[in-house]
């Protein structure tokens, strides 16, 4: 039962991961159809932001200045999504191949400039002493960190779905991903909700980065890489422009790999494969996709 | 008093030339229809209108040139518009479809409610799950929210239940008595009620422009139109 505990925490904590990578994905693919490969380097931009708040500006680590480095993970990632959508991707929408050709492009840029400047060793990201310790819950000892990535998620989740349900740009948003058209022909600038949209992305993914550098022991130019393929997993899983499916789909995702990771030596990325072409043959538009137009 | 002006408009769409110079005016606080068989262009005009269809030559709107302006800018100068097949938000409440219309500091929502007061007891019910006419009913309400200088409505009762088709026309008589329209109508008997200018389209081009009393004329209809006067 301890086992089953501790992966079933660990599952929902990668999960969470998960979740703050996909969410702007797909909030970006479903809103503007914009496919997204620069994601990642949103994700690895927060990190290393982060890893400089929490050793240049603030050597000394505590509860507060994790905080201040997630938070500003979260804005200079944001203000770089924010810069590349009004720089790079404002001139090239609907033009797909172009946008796909762009983006990793500009995610080999940063992975390179990234990597010339501090190398591609991973550097620790300094964490509260209390980050390390574990919690008892039962006969199950789970490490502390699990739950700080549930936590963090669940904020951005709920804040997210608050923006999106209870602010007009939310109401935009979600006309948009639906019909951004006829967004236009209500008289609304519907870029400055694309805008908005990316700096969401950008800011969720900095934030992620900066967690998933404590999850993985270590902050690295080539990181962003190998998590934005399980956030393009989670976002088709989830469907395309729902917060609510990335969500259940970043848990569905995250649980079933540590599960099968244990029970299945090693076989964690086999079974998320079978789930997403499970999913792509029975429901291709995902769990609770919506598809604009 | 001209409130729109179209000169030599040409619209290409996937290599098919569907606007081949069209010329036309909307006279200021009058109706007028567009008229026309299907696929003569009259949809893809008034996309064109809107800058949802990137079109070459002139519109001109209260003088000002609209040809080249983003959509939301066109409609932020007085411009209402209903399109053909209705496209209102499902997902969002009919609330919400409405709210997100509103631009003016004032929305006119008594209007609309008086004219549609089906949608005062659906306010929170997603669009997606009205009826066709109810959701005709959200999509005209969108662009009467707001002082337009101009509606621009497409196929309104297209679809409809002969019922609804009533209450849409109706409601459409009532905004037609103070109001700038171009409409795109198959419905003759509405436009013969609200319209007191009708433009024909065919192949792309317009092919008369004039008043409504030719709608009288049996032979005119036919030949226009390929229909019979007042049956469609």
């Amino acid at each position: 039962m301890s086992t089953f505990l501790l992966i079933l925490v660990t599952g929902v904590g990668l999960g969470a991961l998960y979740f703050l990578v996909a969410s702007g994905l797909s909030l970006i693919y479903g809103l503007m159809g914009v496919l997204n490969f620069a994601h990642g380097s949103f994700l690895t931009i927060g990190a290393f932001s982060g890893l400089w708040i929490s050793t240049k500006v603030f050597p000394n680590p505590t509860t507060w200045t994790f905080l201040a480095s997630m938070l500003a993970g979260g804005i200079v990632a944001g203000l770089f999504a924010l810069l590349m959508e009004q720089l790079v991707i404002n001139r090239l929408y609907n033009r797909h191949i172009d946008q796909a050709l762009v983006t990793v492009g500009v995610s080999l840029v940063v992975t390179a400039l990234l990597g010339g400047w501090f190398g591609f060793d991973a550097r620790f990201l300094p964490t509260p002493l209390w980050f390390m310790k574990a919690v008892t819950i039962g006969d199950a000892i789970i490490p502390i960190d699990r739950f700080i990535y549930i936590a963090v998620a669940a904020i951005l989740l709920i804040a997210m779905l608050s923006i999106l349900r209870f602010t007009r740009i939310g109401l935009i948003i979600r006309a948009g991903v639906e019909n951004r058209s006829m967004v236009s022909a209500l008289g609304i600038n519907v870029r400055l909700a694309f805008s908005t949209v990316f700096f969401i992305g950008g800011f969720a993914a900095g934030v992620g980065g900066v967690l998933i550098s404590v999850f993985s022991y270590g902050v690295s130019p080539l990181m962003g890489g190998s998590w934005l393929i399980y956030g393009f997993i989670v976002v088709v899983v989830g469907g395309m422009g729902s917060i609510a499916g990335s969500a259940i789909a970043a848990m569905l995702i995250g649980i079933t790999n540590q599960f099968a990771n244990y029970y299945v030596t090693g076989l964690g990325d086999f079974v998320v494969v079978i789930i997403l072409a499970a999913v792509l043959l029975t429901k291709p538009t995902g769990l609770l996709g919506k598809v604009s137009h | 008093m001209s409130s729109l002006e179209v000169k030599d408009l040409h619209v290409t769409i996937n290599g098919s030339h569907i606007l081949q110079g069209v010329n036309f005016f909307v006279p200021e606080n009058k109706v007028t229809a567009l008229l026309g068989r299907n696929g003569v262009g009259k949809s893809t005009t008034l996309k064109a209108i809107m800058g949802l269809n990137p079109g070459s030559g002139s519109i001109k709107f209260g003088g000002a040139e609209i040809v080249a302006l983003p959509t939301h800018k066109i409609v932020q100068m007085g411009v209402g518009y209903v399109p053909e097949d209705r496209e209102i938000f499902a997902s969002l409440t009919v609330k919400e479809n409405l709210s997100l219309a509103a631009r003016d500091a004032q929305p006119n929502y008594d209007l609309v409610y008086s004219l549609f007061p089906e949608l005062l007891t659906r306010t929170s019910q997603r669009a997606g799950t009205l009826s066709g006419g109810q959701q005709q009913m959200v999509a005209i309400s969108r662009a009467l929210l707001n002082q337009n200088k101009i509606l621009v409505i497409d196929e309104p009762t297209k679809g409809l239940a002969p019922k609804l088709v009533t209450e849409v026309a109706n409601a459409l008589s009532h905004v037609a008595d103070h109001s700038t329209m171009l409409i795109v109508e198959q419905n003759l008997a509405l436009v013969k009620a609200i319209a007191q200018n009708i433009i024909v389209m065919d192949q792309g081009k317009v092919v008369f422009q004039g008043g409504p009393e030719n709608l009288q004329d049996e032979s005119f209809v036919k030949s226009m139109l390929g229909v019979s006067g007042g049956h469609k």
